[in-house]
């Protein structure tokens, strides 16, 4: 059923999946997905454009561009399946349906916020949504998604756990150590890389010995999968079969999504490591557009549909940032008060 | 009172705990075929089996990582490094993860994994395999040390770190794992985050932790010899740090050393001389004394090792250069 070993051509593109895929889609489906997208794109924007204004610190990091991956493959996911990421954590918080204006007043450091306000744009955690939250050490999550695992075969529970990486966290020594014991112990991880070419400014031909990740599976004993990962139908047809290997107690599966970001690296990016050329051929790939068109090609949704969730999207965006500057700041008593459970 | 060895009362710990609750298991190398590397683990793998006793790849990073993820999911993991000179491969998951968790998610995410591991030299392990890292550890908020001293304590403390919710390092000492003391039967535990004086005196306070609460104990019989009474206090953790029976006793004697097998600069003898200063400066009738370890990466030639580390001599010295 899956593909260990690859194509040749550095992005893989097939139509012939998107095809398939969207057969199997209603209507309400595409625009739940669309609408996430959507959501995703104009709050990084609005990010963007606070941060500009002074009111969000730290780091940022936009998932702009890579919207496909996190909305595709969590609307594969069942309810109880664990799901962690590293710092560009923003996308799977909202594609989690996790409220807009808690991931909104976390950026803006408030009490309100998903993480209280402590843990800012790179640690956005929902646990009673099993939204285990972004790490901004790279790699550092990924054996923490071992243990989630292994919390799920202790007790003989059939939730999986979904952990998100980019390709700059596969030279890490954790990638290593992570999968190799994932795999030992037959553990239900789906490892989802979302190759966006970059880490930072290295481009991973000249960070990685090989220019795929998934050609790194073989090594752990480990099936893997590649998809386009700017096709949100073909990252879902693909997230929901790679989770029913996984499920099945098979052990951990990889899972290679090729997708891009259209910002930089974070807000603070001079961009010299790319031509803007490459950009822009990128965005012509944009996974919101390509769904918008597939699905008026296709008749399964007319234009007025997608303009009455932009315009929902929009108002969505304004009443998160409203929540969120109206916030209180978290207390100097809340910090004290949870740096040990039992102090 | 049965008397039994520090390596029996941590098994036991672990033993009566994995009894008690079901979410405990121990992680690591060596752990469950080999039965521990310093025999903790003997039999475990028989009685409960290859689900809670799970030997692993040597792979410190995910060892520590994997035990942190299933103790967010509600299990109770030990996660065993076989030295705490390996920990420092598992360095990042301890500093930057395990005692970030908490604190850094608001207060959603708790951490309860329990890391023991063993320190110490005087085994002419050579300077890889010989040292004394708890300060680094101890440097965090977030993460609980302990280090106990003796075969009551080592058990006690293990079984109460085994009931808590907070990420915690328990330190073994390596050369103590023969010695004896005295347990009772039945079940009991010993508070984390408390000092203890392990011997009363009016003359001067000797402060150490683990392997030197034995050298302190030793010294303060030797001095009593020539008429004077130590008090020797067992810090027994680290953080959090409990300072009240040091200060205590420091205001009633006015002399303090501090014993301490790691390396002086830097070490938990700067941080509790300091806090003598801050807080009892008044009652200071001579500057604090540290006798710890020399600062050179510990030597395999059994005499140089010996010179390096801290030894009972020194600390009676030390005493008697304070005006006796």
């Amino acid at each position: 059923m899956t593909e260990a070993t690859l194509p040749a051509e550095q992005r893989v593109r097939r139509p012939s999946d998107q095809r398939k895929a969207a057969e199997k889609l209603d209507k309400n489906e595409i625009l739940d997905m669309y609408r996430k997208m959507v959501l995703i794109r104009r709050f990084e924007e609005k990010a963007a454009e606070l941060y500009a204004q002074g009111k969000i610190g730290g780091f940022l990091h936009l998932y702009i561009g890579q919207e496909a991956v996190a909305v595709g493959s969590l609307a594969a996911k069942r309810e109880d399946d664990h799901v962690i990421t590293a710092y560009r954590d923003h996308g799977h918080a909202l594609a989690l349906g996790i409220d807009t204006g808690a991931v909104m007043a976390e950026l803006l450091g408030k009490a309100t916020g998903v993480s209280k306000g402590v843990g800012g744009s790179m640690h956005m955690a929902d646990v009673s949504k099993h939204f285990w939250g972004g790490y901004a050490i790279v790699g550092g999550h990924l054996p923490l998604a071992v243990g989630l695992a292994l919390a799920a075969k202790y007790r003989e529970e059939d939730w999986c756990v979904l952990c998100y990486f980019g390709e700059g966290a596969t030279n890490i020594g954790y990638f290593h150590e992570a999968l190799n014991l994932a795999s030992v112990w037959r553990l239900p991880v789906l490892w989802i890389c979302e190759n966006n070419r970059y880490g930072m400014g290295t481009a991973i031909e000249r960070a990685s010995a090989v220019d795929q990740v998934a050609k790194r599976a073989p090594a752990y004993n480990m099936p893997a999968m590649q998809g386009d990962g700017m096709n949100v139908l073909e990252v879902k047809a693909k997230t929901a079969e790679a989770l029913e290997y996984v499920r099945s107690g098979q052990g951990p599966m990889l899972l290679e999504f090729f997708t891009y970001r259209f910002r930089g690296h974070s807000m603070g990016d001079p961009e010299r490591y790319r031509e803007p050329e490459e950009v822009a051929r990128w965005r012509e790939d944009d996974p919101i557009g390509r769904l918008q068109k597939l699905a008026l090609d296709r008749g399964v949704a007319r234009q007025k549909d997608f303009e009455q969730i932009d315009a929902a999207v929009e108002m969505e965006v304004a009443e998160a940032v409203r929540f969120a500057e109206e916030s209180p700041d978290p207390t100097w008593e809340m910090i004290q008060q949870h740096v040990y459970v039992n102090p | 009172m049965p008397t039994i060895t520090y390596r029996e009362a941590v098994s036991q710990a672990l033993w009566e705990e994995m009894e008690r609750d079901e979410r405990i298991f121990i992680m690591g190398e060596e752990v469950g075929v080999w039965g521990g590397t310093y025999a903790v683990t003997r039999g475990f793998l028989d009685h409960f089996g290859e689900k809670r006793v799970r030997d692993t790849p040597i792979a410190e990073g995910v060892i520590v990582g994997a035990a942190a993820g299933a103790a967010m999911a509600g299990l109770r993991p030990v996660a065993e490094l076989m030295t705490i000179n390996f920990a420092l491969l598992a360095m990042d998951q301890i500093a930057n993860h395990a005692a970030k968790l908490h604190a850094m998610f608001g207060g959603q995410i708790t951490c309860p994994v329990v890391i023991r591991t063993v320190g110490g030299a005087g085994r002419q392990l050579a300077a890889t395999h010989s040292q004394n890292l708890e300060v680094l550890f101890a440097h965090f908020p977030g993460l609980k040390v302990v280090a106990p001293a003796t075969p009551y304590d080592a058990k006690g403390l293990l079984k109460a770190a085994l009931r808590q919710e907070d990420p915690l390092l328990f330190i073994e000492h390596a050369t103590l794992y023969p010695t004896r003391g005295e347990v009772p039967e039945g079940d009991y535990t010993v508070p984390i985050g408390k000092s203890e004086v392990k011997r009363r005196g009016r003359d001067v306070t000797i402060i150490a932790y683990s392997k030197m609460v034995l050298l302190a104990l030793e010294a303060a019989q030797e001095l009593a010899k020539e008429g004077i009474e130590a008090e020797v206090i067992d810090l027994r953790t680290l953080r959090p740090l409990d300072l009240e029976p040091v200060l205590e006793s420091f205001k009633k004697t006015n002399r303090a050393v501090i014993a301490e097998e790691d390396w002086r600069s830097y070490g938990v003898g700067a941080e509790v001389a300091a806090r003598i200063y801050e807080e009892a400066f008044d009652y200071l009738d001579a500057p604090i004394a540290r006798v710890a370890q020399a600062e050179v990466p510990l030597p395999y030639n059994r005499e140089l090792e010996q010179m390096a580390l801290p030894k009972v001599a020194d600390i009676v010295k030390a005493v008697k250069d304070m005006g006796w």
